[in-house]
């Protein structure tokens, strides 16, 4: 047997396998990169710079900041902005209140009929929301909550599956703490407020990234319940942008809206990449 | 513990109040609307109970053209995402150097706006009378001829509809995959490798065995993810879908309900039902396709 | 049909990058050269973190030594991969595939050659019993790893390993997830196996007891160093320091500050032992339990705890402000009469169980008797 040719062309072997990944690694982080890089060089290039090209240019040399001025002056992009945050931040805020008291209910507090309301609660989670949309809409028509901020967000506040993860969470603190807090008097609030809370950040934190960007993302129910430009969210405005948007076909410009739509979710992301990984990653394997 | 069913009542009561009317009501109510005929929504009036809007909907060709358009894409989709981004974690984990790196940026996508970003990609594959555009550039450098993939033949267009979505679903299934992989043992692996197994065998029969669950945990909510397609496609191809050829099931769902079509809730019912009834079908389908296959612990 | 081999290890030595931030480096094997005679059962010894499992990693290929030379037989194998070695290994959680049956698991090394090598599905099953029958789970084919108990997952890891007839068969604490009574019992069978299989076997333990009972040689390691290396009696009679002298043995050897001075060595005040050959100095004597005759006459004086029967023998407990253990075990025959109303207990020692060590360096110390 020779050892040393085998030796060698594991070696080979190896180093071709190792070359071989992180070719195709690079050419998907290529693919997804890209139009991030497009959104943001066409944001910079002028209108008819941009028109100019038949052949477009990986590069500018002579980039603009019109178009972001445009993007903020001639649509309401500003408006938009505002609407998407007061939205997301009442939603993600009250759904942590009702899925924080609710998980609380179902894991510390014995009553009757827990069980039934659970398992009633858990076959909601196979509803898809396309079943339930058409009569919301209809609902928060006849409430006449169309082009308002209620309207928009309180179909949008449950999910019973962060109920369910929380309620998960909060049962793997032991039974001894909360007996523990109640011989020292400490009222259930207390308990949940200066207890469970802090134990479960995590979880906690996990279900307020979720619901962040699926609120920042979100475009089927707002397009449904609003038709006014005063309460658009960013996708409808990137939408009505896209169809009515700056009089003519001004790409650069819906670019740099683009750009200034991702940017915030996108810095979110830089910063906490690590904590919202391994957020999503627990959401999503525990379903 | 004592019982004190009235406070947790109260603890419970804004979930159930917003469940209550948002979820179980609707429900409810999605099905009443489908059976309702004729019902008109400005006098909240209708004629008969009966399974018209069903036919209607069953017979209506743009219904018909969303269901093709949605199956098309997801059996398209859904096992070139899963098989991509096992492929893509696979890689992932053999290396050491930069892996953070390459992580992160395939995560990216997961938080940008799906609608925001659909625009560039119109943008990259769309043929105007100025350009032809990035895709194009890159086609022509092989030879090919200049297409236009927004608003022309129906491949096309298929094309870049199937391509933003696997763009769009990678992340997650990247994620989850690379999680599920790392939590293999090392210990299976240095065991088969003593043994002088070679890594295709390795992968096929101890680590596929081994994540298994998770794989199937994917393909499951492709599927249903898949089925509900709609904010991509109206990302690439504007609003009016039917127009485009390019409608999905949700998509008829909403036009019925909104816009210039709009204004019937019994059909959009009715066709709502008909995807759930199709969704629970498939994923019936996988689990039992799933016991025969899927180790579990 | 078995391929007997020894293995030999040059030099070998095996460095770790250090966790802290600081860098440097952590020696986890420093230098390690020695040969495992072909067709034997060898144990590694030693505290955790001595290195001896790295060792085992450097031996099948799945760790690379930082330098030094590996042979089997006469062939150089330090770098190739695990893969291509032919070596058996046996986890320390035995490392069975969950999803696979036994027969599944013990096939699986046999369906990895390729080529000539090639066997038919009935010559791998007929392999696969024949160890079975080996190791005696030849009953348990058909089932998961999860319905097994702990030593018939054990019995399967072995059988894995054994299937592909290894030239050597490495083996990584395969005691330590057994219940008491179970690792009594298996670790007969491992002897047994290897000696009805005649495969060079390397097993690593930390449990001292384990490696004398089964061992035809065993290794003594500290600190990535090899301390001793020999037939565990020959090791147990003859310690090579401090170390080695209070790691075997149970119960441990009784250890003493004492001085050797003309000729007499002393613990305390006491004058124990007439020695020569050795230079004045003060020095660390050892006892083993075994060594104390109960004398009313002797030399040296204890105080007395208690008394522990252990059916044949009887373990006398007591103290001396000069021992370095916190209590001084003696075992003696159950015949010898102790008046536990003593307070004062007194010894005469065997002197072939008196070894002495260097204070400082804990080299032991020969000595002659006069």
């Amino acid at each position: 047997m020779n050892y040393e040719k085998i030796e060698k062309s594991a070696q080979t072997r190896k180093k071709v396998v190792n070359v071989v990944v992180y070719v195709l690694l690079s050419i998907w982080a290529i693919m997804v990169l890209f139009p991030f890089y497009w959104m943001i060089l066409t944001s910079f290039q002028s209108y008819s710079a941009y028109n100019s090209e038949y052949i477009p240019q990986l590069f500018t040399l002579s980039p603009t900041l019109q178009n972001y001025v445009d993007a903020f002056t001639t649509v309401p992009l500003a408006r938009y902005f505002t609407n998407t945050l007061i939205f997301t931040l009442a939603t993600t805020g009250i759904m942590l209140v009702v899925t924080v008291l609710a998980a609380f209910a179902f894991a510390r507090m014995e009553f009757k009929g827990k069980n039934i309301v659970f398992t009633l609660f858990l076959s909601l989670m196979m509803i898809p929301s396309e079943l339930v949309i058409i009569t919301n809409y209809v609902t928060i028509t006849n409430l006449e909550m169309r082009n308002t901020f209620m309207g928009l967000i309180l179909p949008s506040v449950t999910s019973v599956f962060y109920i369910y993860l929380l309620k998960e969470n909060f049962a793997q603190i032991p039974d001894e703490l909360y007996y523990a807090a109640k011989v020292d008097g400490t009222s259930d609030f207390r308990y949940l407020r200066r207890v469970m809370i802090p134990i479960c950040k995590h979880t906690i934190v996990t279900i307020t990234i979720l619901k962040v960007i699926e609120c920042w993302n979100s475009y089927v129910w707002p397009r449904l319940i609003t038709d006014n430009q005063l309460y658009y969210l960013v996708s409808n405005g990137i939408q009505e942008i896209r169809e009515n948007g700056f009089g003519r076909e001004n790409i650069p410009a819906m670019m740099a809206a683009v750009v200034v739509i991702s940017v915030p979710l996108i810095v979110l992301f830089l910063i906490f990449h690590k904590k919202i990984m391994a957020g999503v990653a627990r959401g999503g394997t525990k379903g | 513990m004592e019982k004190n069913n009235l406070k947790a009542w109260l603890y419970l009561l804004p979930a159930i109040a917003f469940l209550g009317v948002f979820m179980v009501y609707p429900l409810i109510d999605v099905f009443i609307y489908s059976f309702e005929e004729g019902y008109n929504s400005a006098s909240q009036t209708f004629f008969g109970v009966g399974t018209y809007n069903y036919s209607y909907v069953l017979h209506d060709p743009y219904f018909l053209q969303a269901v093709k358009n949605t199956f098309i894409l997801v059996f398209i989709t859904v096992p070139i995402s899963t098989g991509l981004a096992l492929l893509i974690s696979v890689g992932l984990s053999s290396i050491k150097a930069l892996k953070n790196l390459y992580q992160t940026i395939y995560f990216l996508p997961y938080v940008t706006n799906t609608l925001a970003v659909g625009l560039v990609f119109m943008i990259l594959f769309k043929k105007t009378p100025y350009t032809d555009g990035l895709a194009n550039l890159i086609i022509s450098w092989f030879g090919g001829g200049s297409i236009d993939f927004i608003g022309g033949p129906y491949w096309a267009k298929m094309f870049v509809l199937c391509f933003y979505t696997v763009w769009v679903v990678l992340p997650f299934k990247i994620l989850i995959l690379t999680s599920a992989l790392a939590s293999v043992r090392q210990d299976y692996y240095n065991a088969a490798k003593v043994d002088g197994t070679s890594k295709l065998r390795i992968f096929t029969r101890i680590t596929l065995p081994m994540i298994s669950p998770t794989l199937f945990y994917l393909i499951i909510t492709g599927f249903i993810g898949a089925f509900k397609a709609y904010s991509d496609v109206v990302a690439l191809f504007g609003t009016d879908l039917n127009a485009a050829e390019m409608n999905t099931i949700v998509g008829y769902v909403y036009d019925m309900l909104y816009g210039n079509s709009g204004g019937y809730p019994s059909y959009a019912s009715a066709a709502a039902i008909i995807l759930f009834a199709i969704v629970l079908t498939i994923t019936c389908i996988n689990l039992l396709v799933s016991k025969k296959h899927v180790h579990y612990n | 049909m078995v391929i007997i081999m020894k293995v030999v290890l040059q030099n070998l030595t095996k460095k770790f990058p250090s966790r802290n931030k600081k860098g440097g480096e952590v020696v986890a094997v420093n230098d390690f050269t020695f040969e495992i005679p072909d067709g034997k059962l060898v144990g590694l010894l030693g505290p955790s973190g001595c290195g001896k499992s790295t060792t085992l990693n450097l031996l099948c290929g799945l760790q690379k030594p930082t330098s030094g030379k590996i042979f089997f037989g006469e062939d150089e194998v330090t770098n190739l991969p695990a893969e291509h070695r032919g070596v058996g290994l046996v986890f320390q959680n035995y490392a069975l595939y969950p999803h696979l049956t036994v027969l599944q698991n013990i096939i699986f090394p046999l369906q990895n050659l390729k080529g000539k090598d090639k066997l038919s599905k009935a010559v791998m099953t007929e392999k696969a019993y024949e160890v079975a029958k080996l190791v005696q789970i030849d009953e348990l084919m058909d089932r998961k790893p999860s319905e097994l108990s702990g030593g018939q997952q054990q019995r399967v890891a072995i059988a894995r390993a054994l299937v592909k007839m290894p030239k050597v068969l490495l083996l990584d604490e395969p005691l330590s997830n057994l219940d008491a009574r179970l690792r009594l019992q298996t670790r007969e069978e491992i002897r047994r196996i290897q000696r009805e299989t005649q495969i060079t076997t390397v097993f690593v333990t930390h449990d001292q007891e384990e490696a004398m009972s089964i061992s035809d040689m065993i290794v003594v390691m500290k600190d990535g160093v090899i301390q001793q290396i020999g037939k565990p009696q020959e090791v147990y009679d003859d310690p090579v320091n401090l170390f080695v002298a209070k790691f075997l043995g149970t119960p441990p050897i009784n250890v003493f500050r004492g001085e050797v001075k003309g000729d007499k060595l002393y613990i305390g005040q006491e004058a124990i032992l007439d020695i020569q050959g050795v230079a004045d100095q003060e020095v660390y004597v050892g006892i083993r339990p075994e060594g104390f005759i109960l004398d009313e006459q002797g030399a040296l004086g204890c105080e007395l705890s208690r008394l522990e029967v252990m059916g044949r023998d009887v373990s006398v407990v007591s103290t001396h402000p000069a021992c370095e253990n916190t209590t001084i075990r003696s075992i003696i025959g159950s015949d010898s009469k102790v008046d536990l109303g003593a307070k004062t207990i007194r010894f005469n020692v065997k002197p072939g169980k008196v070894d002495i060590f260097s204070m400082t360096t804990q080299e032991r110390i020969h000595f002659e008797l006069k």
